[in-house]
């Protein structure tokens, strides 16, 4: 490692930089030589799903419109499944044939929207329903350091002294030998045989 | 033009230089993963793992600046054309599009009386391989994108890039 003709380990690691750095400007320098050009008004638009672009796309938007949306979603879902569930329990044959099973075709239904008007209570209690929120909660630390401690710093006088260069006293200058001792490399490398036990 | 004639004008280097494109192209054709109706749970049968499109390079991407090929799997209403067309549009040249279904390709049964339904989606947009079907099995759109690969393979990019550059 100390003939200056060979690499260093991170001359290596620099080398393969170099080396992935070209491969890829070849790449990209090869695609652009022979990738076929045809831009238009329409290719260059912005992709927003196929739809056309309105307005700017760094508009601020309130995040309680999230909630709203899921308790919107709640309703949405469940209508959903109400229209085919009726059509098939309004059927009289369905009935006539076992009476047993329009009572649970009912019991059914209800099990299904109870279960989605505890989510509606648990969010109206929540008070997410309501824009303005009644009853924010304001974050408390307990913490053990009284507030006349603030006080005392705040109401403190502090005595402004005019600069003069024979007042500055000098901090320590770093030792020799901690100095020596950064100068150390940080990673050594070294070689042995595989079986030989290292010294 | 010929291949023949191509030789002549072009010389080897650029015919072996379009073979090796055509080769790299049809290895990985990118489609730009939306579906429309029904074809398009095919579609995704063809990609999952049962039939796995993966195989022939295939593979689904999220924006049609990364894309090749556009699968239309599926009934194209007049409101969906829009879309399909500005979606097109924006993918980069060379592209392709494969019409998957019976409602892609001529309006399905909705030829008659639908109202709201394209006839046929090579009205909006021009279309490479048509896939009969409704809706196609996943085989059908595997067999087109081998298909869409034979029709790759007789194109000349850089040669075509070559004339336009000294026309």
């Amino acid at each position: 490692m100390d003939d200056p003709a060979q690499l260093t380990e991170f001359g290596k690691i620099l080398l393969i930089g170099v080396a992935g750095l070209l491969l890829v400007l070849f790449t990209l320098l090869l695609g652009s030589i022979l990738s076929p050009k045809k831009p238009t008004p329409e290719k260059l638009s912005t992709y927003e799903c196929g739809e056309e672009t309105v307005g700017n796309a760094w508009i601020q938007f309130n995040p309680r419109f999230y909630v709203i949306a899921l308790v919107f979603l709640l309703f949405d879902v469940e209508l959903l499944f109400i229209f085919p569930w009726a059509t098939v329990f309004g059927q009289p044959e369905l009935i006539a044939a076992d009476a047993r099973w329009g009572w649970f075709a009912l019991l059914e239904m209800a099990l299904f929207v109870g279960i989605l008007i505890i989510g509606l209570v648990y969010v109206w209690k929540k008070g997410d329903l309501e824009w303005i929120k009644p009853r924010p909660i304001m974050p408390h630390v307990g913490v053990n350091i009284p507030a006349s401690a603030y006080d005392r710093l705040n109401s403190g006088q502090y005595r402004v002294r005019k600069f003069n260069p024979d007042n500055v006293t000098p901090t320590a200058e770093k030792t020799a030998a901690a100095t020596d001792e950064l100068k150390k490399p940080a990673f050594k490398p070294r070689f042995r045989k595989p079986g030989t036990t290292p010294s | 033009m010929s291949i023949d004639k191509q030789l002549e004008s072009n010389g080897v280097v650029i015919a072996k230089l379009d073979d090796l494109l055509n080769w790299a192209r049809l290895s990985s054709m990118w489609p730009m993963s939306f579906g429309i109706a029904c074809c398009a749970i095919e579609m995704m049968g063809a990609m999952a793992s049962t039939y796995d499109l993966d195989r022939f390079g295939v593979f689904p991407r999220p924006s049609p600046r990364q894309s090749d090929v556009m699968i239309i799997a599926g009934t194209v209403t007049f409101k969906m054309a829009d879309r399909i067309r500005r979606l097109y549009e924006q993918m980069p040249n060379p592209k392709y599009v494969i019409s998957m279904g019976s409602c892609a390709n001529c309006g399905g049964p909705y030829w008659q009386h639908g109202y709201h339904v394209v006839k046929g989606v090579d009205r909006i947009i021009p279309v490479d391989i048509y896939v009969q079907g409704c809706p196609p099995r996943p085989e059908a759109l595997i067999g087109a994108f081998l298909e869409l690969q034979k029709k790759i393979e007789t194109e000349h990019i850089v040669a075509d890039k070559l004339q336009s550059t000294h026309a």
